[in-house]
């Protein structure tokens, strides 16, 4: 409670600087989701949806928030963490929650719209006013209202229809300051008819200072359009991120999402995703890697609204030390939503007594002729598995890593861009062997 | 298949008739409607209890006044007026009974339920001692001489306060306790009847012990309750079946089964409910929110849950497993069928809480008509269980394009060493096998018959042999006659 009367003071103490540094689309949705946070409240344990997930210590940290839109001294070329080798990307940044310009040179088609979500909205709000806020405006997440009410920057991906982007984009998210920060943020992704592109974001504590990440993703797939959509997260202990991501699938179209967990504080994933048009498929996956005291909640709601689209889940742990990891899916087949294909998977491996791990893999069907599935698995590294290894001459810390490695791997195999799959398996084995996943030249690992 | 012929043979499968929505005209001794002390101190005294279990039910009763109806499970439940329910009706002509004597109305309306009352027939019939309670009391139990020699007590929960009260204060409540839930208070408040049953140490008891719960009375709630307890080494079956007559208005049934297994005993428990379900257009039908609970205390202990759920127009059941011993077993096996209107939330809760404990899951749901059918479950691993081993296996098969079907486990794993697995699946009837069966001269009526029975045999093998004739006979009822 005390928390929210900061944030309800802060608020309102600051409404008029919000006003003032935020586009006029952003501002006209704040009062409204404000109201809806306050009633709500911050979520606490005693709900079905946060059981599990304690924000209460993330929340009583007193944060500072960037309301003036003040710039913070940054170096972001100097994330080579990031780099992709052999994958040229095109590389957009933002620092906590303000928008970087880069001096790189991008070279987008005609038409396509990408930066700041801010600059943009001025800019084009003919063309993303329909977008901004609608699929988030529907949800009753106090988080996401949350946002709503002090989201003043971000990014924003348009694609006109039939346009076809080759070269994924990547946005760094990199939190930096010397004082414990909240940010806010905003990513608007709007795909045309018939469009195609990849987007790989990815969040990087710079600083070891406390952040608070509070995200909404919302992104609209078009007809026929294909989207592949990537997230890893290397922050640290310290950190505590909260995401929303909703996705709606117009006819036809395509979605692939990966979320990845590499090193984390207290983490929470919500994903929404709404097929919208027939003839849809999405793929859904996740890796999560925890060790120490790091948490991870995942949580997966896909609803098949009308007929004839799949879906399929796959979610992986690998849990370590005390950490605690959450899977909350569900699939909600709509009635009339006939011939839906679903499929959900989780499973977890558990490396010491002290982790905890909560499953609830959830299905709710209203229709007839679907075929539905979901599975879900606890359990730890085979002992005949490690015993075949160990009789091949390997050493159990060795055949170990092995088997850890393969248990990812079915996740990382998902990934469509070849070179992000390998650089994605290098890291998962270097976590895996303790190593801090660095760089050739990178200026900020130590 | 042509759609409009699976559409039609669908519909026949699934039209089934409720066959024991007679009434019988028993006269009735029922107390006023309406909840108080007063009312509880009325049905005590009815009973004669001593002033120990006055004093549980008033606890339980001031405690269930604090709390509010759940709303958490995937159910449509209207308001439930609880002033509005008689909480005591018994069939009159109590005397006659003691000179071993029974109403023959009450005889005739067994007797209609397949159930035989008098000894003779009944040891014609086969081993299987019964315990018929009819609305507020139990009527008769039969074979207690052949039980006592045995050191077995199985008599009404009414009998066990008189003659046994040491062994009843010490296990009424010790697994579910009257502050579990909302419904759990309301049974320890104003609980009527219900059966006991001992098993002394080392004895397996020889024949199937069974109770019949029966609703006749108009306006009634039926508040039994169940306390098994099985001593060391000891083994039993236990059944219970339940009907009631068709009434336009829902009826409550709030049952709380204790039951407590120790050192390397057993219990194997089979329920068939077939409870009223309502009409077609979800009228009456009787709202089941029923709390069973087993505690595996001792080490190798084993506890087996089969259930047919047939009937209630609303179910809210989750027979549960506490393992807390060493060893111990939990099973669940599970046929859920909901038609019409009906809806229901059951599955079961694995508390693992002893070393090397294990459970079984497997949950067959069966969805026609507008019915709403959850699969909701627990599998808890307490973090000193170390080696726990558990497996769940929840299907659901949907017949017509206006049900629904949910699955909702939930998987809290606090030890490493745990291998938890689940497995779900959704489908309608699959074509192939129906094409399948025609292809070999098999009608497709007769198929969706073979198909739904062979989809719901991995848990009607688990009940006792005259049980799964009679759930066989169920499934048929609740889906139609092309079944079995």
């Amino acid at each position: 409670m005390e928390a929210l009367d900061t944030y309800r003071r802060l608020f309102g103490n600051y409404r008029s600087v919000l006003r003032m540094n935020s586009a006029p689309q952003m501002d006209a949705c704040r009062d409204e989701a404000a109201a809806r946070w306050l009633q709500a409240g911050f979520p606490s344990t005693r709900s079905e949806a946060y059981r599990h997930f304690d924000l209460q210590e993330a929340l009583s940290i007193d944060y500072g928030m960037n309301l003036y839109r003040l710039g913070v001294p940054a170096h972001p070329g100097d994330v080579f963490r990031c780099d992709v080798p052999s994958l040229s990307t095109q590389l957009f940044f933002i620092v906590n929650d303000l928008y970087y310009p880069s001096k790189r040179p991008v070279q987008l088609p005609e038409g396509v719209l990408c930066g700041s979500l801010d600059a943009m909205l001025r800019e084009h709000a003919d063309l993303l006013q329909p977008y901004y806020h609608q699929l988030c405006r529907q949800d009753d997440d106090a988080m996401a209202a949350m946002n709503t009410a002090f989201c003043q920057d971000g990014f924003v991906l348009y694609v006109p229809d039939h346009v076809v982007i080759d070269k994924p984009i990547q946005l760094i998210q990199m939190f930096q300051g010397e004082i414990d920060i909240m940010a806010t943020r905003r990513l608007l992704v709007v795909l045309g008819q018939g469009t195609s592109a990849s987007l790989i974001v990815c969040d990087h504590a710079i600083t070891s200072s406390r952040y608070f990440s509070n995200q909404v993703a919302e992104i609209f797939v078009g007809k026929d359009a294909s989207l592949s959509y990537y997230e890893m997260e290397m922050t640290h202990d310290k950190t505590c991120r909260v995401a929303n991501t909703y996705i709606r699938q117009e006819e036809g179209s395509r979605f692939l999402t990966q979320m990845s967990g590499l090193e984390n504080g207290l983490t929470r994933n919500n994903i929404t995703l709404t097929f919208a048009g027939r003839h849809a498929s999405a793929s859904l996956s996740g890796l999560t890697l925890l060790s120490r005291n790091q948490q991870t909640d995942n949580h997966v709601l896909v609803d098949h609204a009308v007929p004839d689209c799949q879906s399929d889940q796959l979610y992986k742990y690998v849990l370590d030390d005390e950490s605690r990891a959450v899977f909350g899916g569900r699939v909600l087949v709509r009635p009339d939503a006939q011939r839906t294909e679903a499929r959900q998977s989780s499973a977890s491996l558990c490396s010491t007594e002290r982790v905890q791990m909560w499953a609830q893999p959830q299905l709710e069907i209203y229709a007839d002729d679907v075929k539905c599935g979901h599975g879900s698995a606890t359990g730890q590294i085979d002992e005949n598995a490690l015993f075949y290894m160990r009789q091949r001459g390997l050493s159990e810390e060795e055949a170990r890593m092995f088997l850890k490695f393969a248990f990812a791997s079915q996740v990382t195999d998902r990934i469509e861009l070849g070179p992000l799959q390998d650089r994605m398996r290098m890291l998962v084995g270097k976590r895996f062997r303790g190593e801090l996943a660095k760089c050739i030249d990178c200026k900020i690992c130590p | 298949m042509k759609q409009s012929s699976e559409k039609h043979i669908i519909e026949e499968v699934t039209a089934g008739e409720y066959k024991y929505g007679f009434v019988s005209d028993i006269e009735t001794e029922v107390i006023p409607k309406g909840l108080n002390e007063e009312v509880i101190r009325l049905i005590s005294a009815k009973k004669q209890e001593p002033g120990w279990l006055l004093d549980f039910r008033l606890k339980a009763f001031r405690y269930w006044q604090t709390l509010t109806m759940p709303r958490w499970a995937h159910l449509d439940i209207p308001e439930i007026d609880f002033q509005d329910i008689v909480y005591y009706a018994a069939p009159r002509k109590e005397h006659p009974r003691q000179a071993g004597e029974l109403d023959p109305d009450l005889v005739k309306t067994f007797d209609r339920l397949g159930i035989p009352l008098q000894e003779r027939e009944m040891l014609a019939g086969g081993g299987t001692a019964v315990d018929a309670v009819m609305d507020s009391v139990s009527v008769k139990t039969t074979q207690q001489e052949a039980l006592s020699k045995l050191g077995i007590i199985f008599c009404s929960m009414s009998e066990a306060v008189r003659e046994h009260p040491d062994l009843v204060k010490q296990y009424l409540g010790s697994v579910v306790p009257y502050r579990d839930n909302f419904f759990a208070a309301l049974n320890c408040a104003v609980f009527s009847d219900g059966s006991f049953v001992y098993i002394p140490k080392g004895v397996r008891c020889p024949m199937e012990l069974s109770t019949y719960f029966r609703i006749n009375a108009l306006n009634t709630g039926q508040f039994e309750r169940t306390l098994i307890v099985a001593d060391d080494d000891s083994y039993v079956s236990y059944l219970e079946g339940c009907t009631a007559p068709i009434r336009d208005n829902s009826q409550l049934h709030a049952a709380i089964v204790e039951i407590v297994v120790h050192d390397r005993a057993e219990v194997k428990y089979s329920t068939v409910q077939n409870w009223y379900p309502g009409d077609k257009n979800g009228r009456g039908g009787i709202y089941n929110f029923v709390t069973k609970r087993c505690l595996c205390k001792g080490v190798a202990s084993k506890i087996s849950w089969t259930q047919v759920e047939t009937g209630s127009a609303i179910t809210w059941k989750y027979p549960s497993c506490v393992l807390a011993g060493d060893r111990s077993v939990g099973e669940f096996y599970s046929v859920a069928v909901t038609n019409n209107h009906q809806q229901a939330d059951t599955g079961t809760k694995m508390i693992h809480l002893g070393s090397d404990s294990r459970s079984t899951i497997v949950s067959k749901g069966i969805s026609a008509g507008k019915s709403q059918n959850s699969y909701r479950g627990l599998v808890r691993v307490a973090p000193g269980a170390a080696r726990v081993r558990n497996h769940s296996q929840c299907d659901s098969l949907l017949l017509g394009d206006r049900c629904g079907a949910h699955t909702f486990p939930y998987m809290d794993i606090n030890n490493e060493t745990a291998v938890v697995e689940h497995e779900a699946t959704t489908s309608k009837i699959n074509e192939e096998q129906l094409f399948y069966c025609n292809q070999r001269g098999i009608s497709t009526e007769e198929a969706v018959g073979l198909i739904v029975n062979g989809y719901a045999k991995e848990v009607l093998n688990k009940l006792p042999m005259e049980f799964a004739v009679e759930a066989q006979k169920l499934l048929q009822v609740s889906l139609e006659g092309s079944i079995g």
